[in-house]
């Protein structure tokens, strides 16, 4: 009967808009990456000179980076579409509020997660992590990283309504990255050690699953609540 | 059509966004076509265009990029998007970024996506505000041709709104309090 589109052509275009906006807006965009680098390159030149102990702490040193980098990051998934009555448009649109929430959230990690997997192995050789361990690391990062946005979306669309959600904001969602920290950290420290790795993965994996099935319909409904 | 009036406060524009389900009602439900529209969803949304308080347009945006988006989230109406500017007077800011526009051009633009998508339903609120006055009466005209093609307007306005239509109701929220 109506000519709307496909909700595969929505969930693009609303992906794409959110990217241009990304290009258009550079430096927001680039704050987390800057973040990234700069908190991992501090680390040498505070520890001194110690490749052993900088090796043995790398993985934790960067994961820690990383949440604390999509933290920073997180507000923008949605601040911007409250502000200035975007939102609203998007959830009085025609297709499901979940699918638009999938897309925004894939879009956010594009622009914030993807190029932590690209800068992390030149951070993880700096770090003098040994080699074994770097396939590891990327993996970790290429799976937990879309949890990261994907529960931080959760609590940005909780807190959005709040004139001042930040501090809600971490509370809400730090203790829920921790088990991603806690597998993620444990895998690479194992396979820099030489063991299997894969039951830290198959959780990773499976927090992953549950993150993208469940994450944008629990986002959808604390929208709505905070638009009301 | 429909106009909500009433004092600052009085709850035209929480009234407006029950309609649009943005708000849930304390009490009460939204029917549309003896449906409940939280049942209907979707094919609630679709008939619906909803211009609120702020305009919902991205600044970043040029004005088509901004319309396209309007369009995927709804449904499309046959109308070319040059059209559409055109109709609005923004035919030559098309590839404007909104956000050197002037606020009644920004106005313009968030009520072209009225024009964009194909809905039966407009609610609207203050869709005047910081609009000149030839502005005004080519809106005016455009929702006198909306209501020829049996659409329907919810407005809320402290602008005269002087319709040449018959079927233009009244309601006055403060005139119970």
């Amino acid at each position: 009967m109506s000519n709307r589109l496909s909700l595969g052509q929505a969930f693009i275009f609303l992906l794409r808009r959110d990217l241009l906006l990304a290009l258009r807006n550079r430096a927001e965009y680039a704050m987390p990456l800057l973040f990234f680098v700069l908190v991992i390159t501090m680390f040498p030149l505070a520890l001194g000179a110690l490749p052993e102990l900088l090796a043995r702490i790398a993985p934790g040193i960067i994961w820690v980076a990383a949440l604390l980098a999509a933290m920073l990051s997180l507000d923008s998934i949605f601040r911007s579409d409250f502000d200035d009555g975007s939102l609203e448009q998007i959830l009085l649109s025609a297709h499901p509020i979940a699918i638009l929430v999938l897309a925004k959230v894939s879009a956010h990690w594009l622009v914030t997660g993807l190029p932590l997997l690209i800068v992390a192995p030149l951070l993880a050789e700096m770090l003098g992590m040994s080699a074994q361990a770097q396939p590891t690391l990327l993996l970790t990062i290429l799976i937990g990283t879309p949890i990261l946005s994907l529960i931080g979306a959760i609590g940005v669309a909780l807190t959005v309504g709040l004139r001042k959600g930040g501090i809600i904001l971490s509370l809400l969602v730090l203790p829920l990255y921790v088990p991603v920290l806690i597998f993620a950290s444990s895998a690479i420290d194992n396979a820099a050690m030489g063991f299997d790795v894969s039951a830290q993965i198959y959780m990773l994996l499976a927090f992953l699953l549950l993150s993208v099935s469940l994450s944008p319909w629990a986002t959808a409904a604390a929208l709505r609540m905070s638009a009301s | 059509m429909l106009v909500v009036e009433g004092p600052n406060g009085c709850g035209k524009t929480s009234l407006l966004r029950i309609l649009t389900g943005l708000r849930l009602a304390d009490s009460g439900e939204i029917l549309w076509r003896g449906q409940p529209i939280d049942r209907l969803a979707g094919d609630y949304y679709e008939q619906v265009n909803y211009v609120g308080h702020h305009d919902g347009v991205k600044y970043e945006l040029s004005c088509l990029e901004n319309l396209r988006l309007a369009r995927a989230m709804g449904v499309p109406s046959p109308l070319d998007l040059d059209d559409v500017l055109e109709q609005v007077n923004l035919y030559a800011y098309g590839d404007s970024e909104v956000g050197s526009l002037s606020a009644g051009q920004k106005r313009r633009l968030a009520l072209a996506r009225l024009l964009a998508t194909d809905s039966l339903l407009w609610i609207l609120d203050e869709p005047f505000t910081s609009l000149d006055k030839a502005s005004m009466e080519m809106f005016a005209g455009l929702f006198e041709q909306h209501l020829q093609r049996d659409g329907v307007i919810v407005v809320t306005s402290h602008h005269d709104i002087s319709l040449p239509t018959r079927d233009l109701q009244r309601l006055n929220l403060g005139a119970q309090a």
